[in-house]
């Protein structure tokens, strides 16, 4: 008996760097920025829990122009992930069905981003309210 | 699904607002205002849901995309996510256990 040998094509070790497959990819590392955000967080409860003077620390750091740079990347990074989100949303969901009619891709992606708007909107309102 | 919601807003106060002064006072995340924040058991929770799920998030990106890249083999990759994921998981709840209440 002869060994079945299916045909595997071949595929560019790249493949990802190359349109169309970049959008994918980028998509994919706005992971990387929520992360890396988690991480700083996570180092600042960790330094909490040291004590004030490791907190100060991190404050300090959170103060540096590597943190400052560090975090337009994240904020760019998170906005992406918002609207790529809310882009992927509806393909990933079964249809809504209206009034007999399909409720169109671009409308449930519109109703995301409004809702993510109006949390983003909700956040640094309490923040700004609550602080001293 | 949570990071695309609240996660803009995060990054911006704490990463940029907060430490810069623009729109808030300097003492918005002061390590006063912290404890009390990490010490109350709201806090507590909302502290940990964002810290494990956003690293959760992140673990399960990289590795589905390393594993489409073909960045190494399938099960190492998954071992390396999360792991990782998992150990800074019980590092997050190791912290807010130590700051207590």
């Amino acid at each position: 008996m002869s060994r079945s040998r299916p045909y595997i094509r071949p595929v560019e070790t790249l493949w990802w760097a190359r349109s169309p497959y970049l959008a994918y990819t980028l998509r994919e590392a706005t992971g990387v920025a929520v992360l890396g955000y988690a991480l700083v967080l996570l180092a600042g409860v960790v330094c909490l829990a040291t004590g004030e003077r490791a907190y100060d620390v991190w404050l300090d750091f959170l103060k540096s122009p590597w943190s400052l740079s560090l975090h337009v990347l994240f904020l760019i990074g998170m906005i992406a992930h918002t609207w790529t989100w809310f882009r992927i949303l509806p393909k990933t969901m079964p249809r809504l069905v209206i009034g007999g009619r399909i409720l169109p891709q671009i409308r449930i992606t519109a109703g995301g981003v409004a809702v993510a708007a109006a949390s983003f909107i909700f956040i640094v309102f309490v923040a700004v309210w609550t602080q001293p | 699904m949570l990071a695309a919601l609240i996660g803009p807003a995060l990054v911006l106060l704490t990463g940029l607002a907060a430490p810069t002064g623009i729109g808030l006072t300097n003492n918005f995340m002061s390590f006063a205002r912290a404890m009390a924040f990490a010490q109350h058991p709201l806090g507590k929770l909302i502290l940990f849901i964002v810290i494990v799920l956003f690293i959760w998030h992140g673990a399960e990106r990289i590795y589905l995309t390393l594993r489409d890249m073909h960045a190494g083999a399938k099960f190492s990759l998954m071992w390396i996510c999360y792991m990782t994921a998992g150990v800074l998981t019980l590092i997050t709840i190791g912290a807010l256990a130590t700051i207590g209440s």
